[in-house]
């Protein structure tokens, strides 16, 4: 059995969530103009349960899609075997809105580059920003999240978890031997 | 679940499982070719060559299209612009080819087994885009991808497949294809036109079209080949027409929600009318756009492996 | 005087009903005595081989080869082919006339017959074509030819389409005892087939040859027999049909004879499976059932000749697409001991294996003083070990061209000498 440990329970993993979407209010001045991207697969949860928080708070649905950015990604052909494609799914148009993408575990960075080239070959964003539910360091590029749920070091040896509901039948963040 | 295989050569090599990844991979890729930008990065640096030793618009197009929205480099080679019209065997071909390093080479070929044959010679992937009388496995996959797509399902259904199946490499793949995954497979044609022993393929076999397409959720049209009308496998077109065109009439003994299929490029007025073709239960245009997805599918799922 | 003897060897000869241990004695290239008491033998100058333990034949005859010379030498020429020959234990060999230029009139022959005297290691002896250039037209100088060495007419490699030509074959050979071999091929029915008509072409997508193709000839040739009563030899039998027609022929009395190839006994369609270009030969390999009524067709006489139809091919003619490769493999070097499985498997006995792939061939060819041990004929002979294992290795093969189905099999009866007019022309 590898050893784990819980850093976030479901009340923590809601504060956090409250807490970003509050971020988000108070850095873009309001939700206008706000298209949420959640990576598959609790990417596209973990934005669509901000989005909820965001309209209780300010009254109105922003729209919510998700991006895989597989395609996109700099290892394709490294590996004996080829990543299983998810759904990409950019409901408006992207010019000149602010992209917040969201994602669980914020690790190389190299997930959130291939992101952003899918999103740049969508249009020109205003802006894009990241918003991730832990960070767990080990950066390999110069990417910087802009809403982070809970920090957590971690080594090489170690994985993060994070469950949730709809995936996974349990909501919790917990840090395992590999 | 993975492809872990060099070549993509028939339908019979491929296990249902893998079948499915293909399908599913490609139900994804559909998506890509909706964008504005229709290109993603992901073969970048990767050289296809798309060999065709037989005249093709349609599928030598879609692998074109299927390789570059992957940004993949394409080369196109037909027979009648290269070295083949000077002599040049198919081994040398290969190995030529083989010297400028290719990833992939998409072959399509006037006898059966070149893919074979070429799949032995080279190191890179070899993808057969059409051998002879033998198998079209990239055609049987866009035509499960439509199926799937528009009923949601393959297992259980019947699949009435119409006209040339002696020659038809298209009818070979489905047999296969459409049968390990859980259909019902009917060939249906003149006896002059069914092979040898064809129903230990797994399918049921018809010389009447009404019995056939009866009750079948999918029909599928072949093209008969007028170009080789030598082999006289009927007496005239107008009497072929009759016994296994597809018209309104015909298709009024069918099921009201029947789909129909038809590889392309039709004849009409031959194996099909021109309203049935343009009407509403056809999805020949669908199988094109599909088309693209698979071949997509296919580049990818056979590319990433590690060489 | 040269003079050999081959002691205590199990002696096979059925034209003699020999089948025991003997020693053989032979002086100046011919048989002088076969007996249990060679100890009276006692010249000091006389070579003795020691054949304990092994079995001694009259030297095999294949009545057909191709040793494709003159014209397609880059394939094998005639020293390669009877090397091959004397490694698989054929002292006699009978070339096929498609060559080219084709052997259709006596100088084709008399140079055949010179180069195999000067370069052959084994007993050549031509067959003439039916007509000439092999093209189905008018009939060759059948008489010319039988001067000049010739054994028998054929134009293998194609039928005798024409049925008149055919007729005429059969009348115009007799005064000369030439038995006519016919390749049997519906070509309108064969069409551009490339392999037996089966579950496998369906599969392969190859164009397939149905059987009926070679029925229709044999049962047209068997009728052009009755007709003219003349000499009617089948060759490669494939196909059940025939085995069937050639069977009530002979016991309707007609003067029929035929051979079968020993790839055409051991193997199915299957083999074409992956496109396997050395499975690919002209008839085609056949069905399961068809190799059963093949073997009953020798178990009951039907099949006189087991006979090679050695075809060398050279690899650039092999290693292209299917539909463009050559027909034919080679068969030297393998017939033996494919066919001693027949014996293995209790199919028949080691001396009629010996009178089908000997004595039988000698008859039809009309060669006297071949295919047995008789006091008198040539001391032609094949010693044999039958228990010995090999690998077929094509790179060890005599002959010059490699397209063998059989690559890499475990064979059991190996030559171990074979014996050309006294002298051993090939030590296993």
């Amino acid at each position: 059995m590898p050893d784990k440990r819980y850093v976030m329970d479901s009340k923590g993993l809601e504060r956090a969530l409250v807490r970003i979407a509050h971020e988000i209010i108070e850095k873009n001045k309001g939700i206008e103009d706000i298209v949420i991207l959640g990576i598959p697969t609790r990417g596209v949860y973990l934005a669509r349960r901000l989005n909820d928080i965001l309209k209780t708070a300010e009254g109105f649905e922003i729209p919510v899609g998700s991006l895989d950015a597989t395609l996109y990604r700099d290892d394709i052909g490294f590996k004996e075997e080829q990543p299983i494609l998810k759904e990409t799914n950019i409901p408006v148009s992207i010019d000149n809105k602010k992209v917040i993408i969201v994602d669980d575990v914020f690790f190389t960075g190299r997930t959130i580059r291939a992101a952003m080239n899918v999103i740049m070959d969508f249009g020109r964003p205003a802006s894009i920003q990241l918003a991730v539910l832990v960070d767990r360091g080990h950066r390999e590029l110069p990417i910087r999240p802009d809403y982070v749920g809970k920090n957590i070091p971690t080594s090489m040896q170690e994985d993060v978890k994070v469950h949730l509901v709809e995936t996974d039948g349990v909501e919790e963040v917990l840090v395992e031997e590999k | 679940m993975k492809l872990n295989r060099k070549d993509i050569l028939s339908i019979e090599d491929l296990t249902k499982e893998e079948i499915e990844l293909v399908l599913k991979t490609a139900e994804s890729f559909k998506e890509v070719s909706e964008r504005d930008i229709k290109k993603v990065p992901t073969l970048r640096g990767k050289t296809i060559i798309n060999l065709f030793y037989e005249p093709s618009t349609r599928t030598r197009t879609s692998f074109e299209i299927a390789a570059k929205r992957m940004s993949a480099d394409a080369i196109n080679i037909s027979a009648s612009s290269s070295s083949v019209v000077k002599g040049e065997t198919l081994k040398d071909t290969a190995k030529n080819l083989e010297a400028m390093n290719p990833d992939c080479i998409v072959l399509r070929h006037s006898f059966s087994g070149a893919p074979h044959i070429l799949a032995g010679l080279v190191k890179c992937s070899v993808i057969n885009a059409g051998d002879g009388c033998h198998e079209h496995p990239s055609q049987a996959l866009l035509d499960m991808l439509t199926v799937k797509e528009k009923l949601g399902r393959i297992e259980g259904l019947k699949i009435a497949i119409i006209g040339d199946i002696l020659h038809s490499r298209v009818a070979r793949s489905n047999i296969y294809g459409f049968t390990k995954l859980g259909a019902e497979v009917r060939a249906a044609g003149l006896p002059t036109m069914m092979p040898c022993r064809i129903e230990q393929m797994g399918c049921r076999v018809f010389y009447n079209m009404e019995d056939a397409i009866k009750d079948s959720d999918v029909i599928m049209m072949l093209r008969i080949q007028l170009e080789r009308q030598n082999a006289a496998l009927f007496p005239t077109v107008r009497e072929y027409s009759k016994l296994f065109g597809l018209d309104s009439k015909k298709l009024e003994m069918a099921k009201k929600d029947v789909i129909i299929l038809h590889p392309g490029p039709i004849n009409r007025g031959v194996e099909i009318s021109s309203d049935v073709a343009d009407g509403r239960s056809s999805l020949i245009l669908d199988q094109v756009t599909n088309g693209v997805a698979v071949r997509m599918a296919l580049f990818y799922l056979l590319l990433g492996r590690e060489l | 005087m040269s003079k050999l003897l081959i002691k205590g060897g199990h002696v096979v000869d059925p034209a003699n009903g020999i089948d025991g241990i003997f020693d053989v004695y032979c002086v100046d290239g011919k048989i002088v005595e076969i007996t249990h008491h060679a100890s009276r033998i006692t010249h000091n100058d006389c070579t003795v081989i020691d054949a304990t333990g092994l079995h001694v034949f009259p030297g095999f005859i294949d009545m057909h080869t191709h040793l494709r010379e003159p014209g397609y030498e880059y394939k094998e020429d005639i020293r390669t082919g009877t090397m091959a020959a004397a490694a698989g234990g054929f002292t006699s060999v009978a070339c096929m006339a498609n060559t080219d230029p084709v052997n259709d009139n006596s100088s084709v022959t008399r140079y055949i017959l010179k180069k195999a005297q000067e370069e052959g290691i084994v007993n050549v002896f031509p067959v003439g074509a039916v007509s000439k250039g092999l093209k189905g037209e008018i009939l060759a100088e059948i008489s010319d030819l039988k001067d000049a060495g010739c054994v028998a007419i054929s134009d293998d490699g194609k039928p005798v389409s024409d049925s008149r030509l055919m007729r005429l074959a059969l009348e115009y050979s007799k005064p000369f005892n030439l038995p006519v071999i016919s390749h049997c091929e519906d070509l309108t029915l064969a069409g551009d087939g490339v392999m037996n008509e089966g579950f496998i072409s369906t599969k392969l997508g190859l164009k397939g040859i149905p059987n009926a193709a070679e029925d229709i000839m044999v049962a047209r040739d068997i009728a052009l027999a009755e007709l003219t009563h003349g000499k009617l030899h089948i060759a490669h039998v494939s196909a059940s049909g025939s085995v069937e027609l050639i069977r009530n022929a002979k016991s309707r009395g007609v003067n029929v004879t035929a051979e079968v190839t020993p790839h055409h006994f051991t193997l199915t369609d299957e083999c074409v499976t992956g496109y396997n270009t050395n499975a690919k030969m002209n008839p085609p390999l056949r069905s399961i059932s068809d190799i059963e009524a093949l073997k009953q067709g020798l178990k009951h006489g039907t099949i006189d000749v087991i006979a090679t139809d050695h075809a060398p091919q050279n690899a650039d003619e092999k290693d292209v697409e299917f539909d463009k490769a050559a027909n034919g493999v080679v068969g030297l070097e393998t017939a033996f001991s494919l066919s001693l499985k027949l014996v293995s498997d209790g199919l028949i006995s080691l001396s009629v294996l010996i009178e089908k792939i000997s004595l039988n061939p000698s008859r039809i060819l009309g060669l006297d003083k071949k295919g047995s041990l008789k006091v008198g004929n040539d001391a032609d002979i094949t010693i044999v070990d039958l228990n010995k294992e090999w690998f077929v290795d094509v790179n060890k093969l005599k002959s010059k061209s490699k397209n063998t189905p059989f690559e890499n099999w475990k064979m059991k009866g190996k030559v171990v000498k074979t014996i050309v007019g006294g002298k051993v022309v090939y030590e296993g």
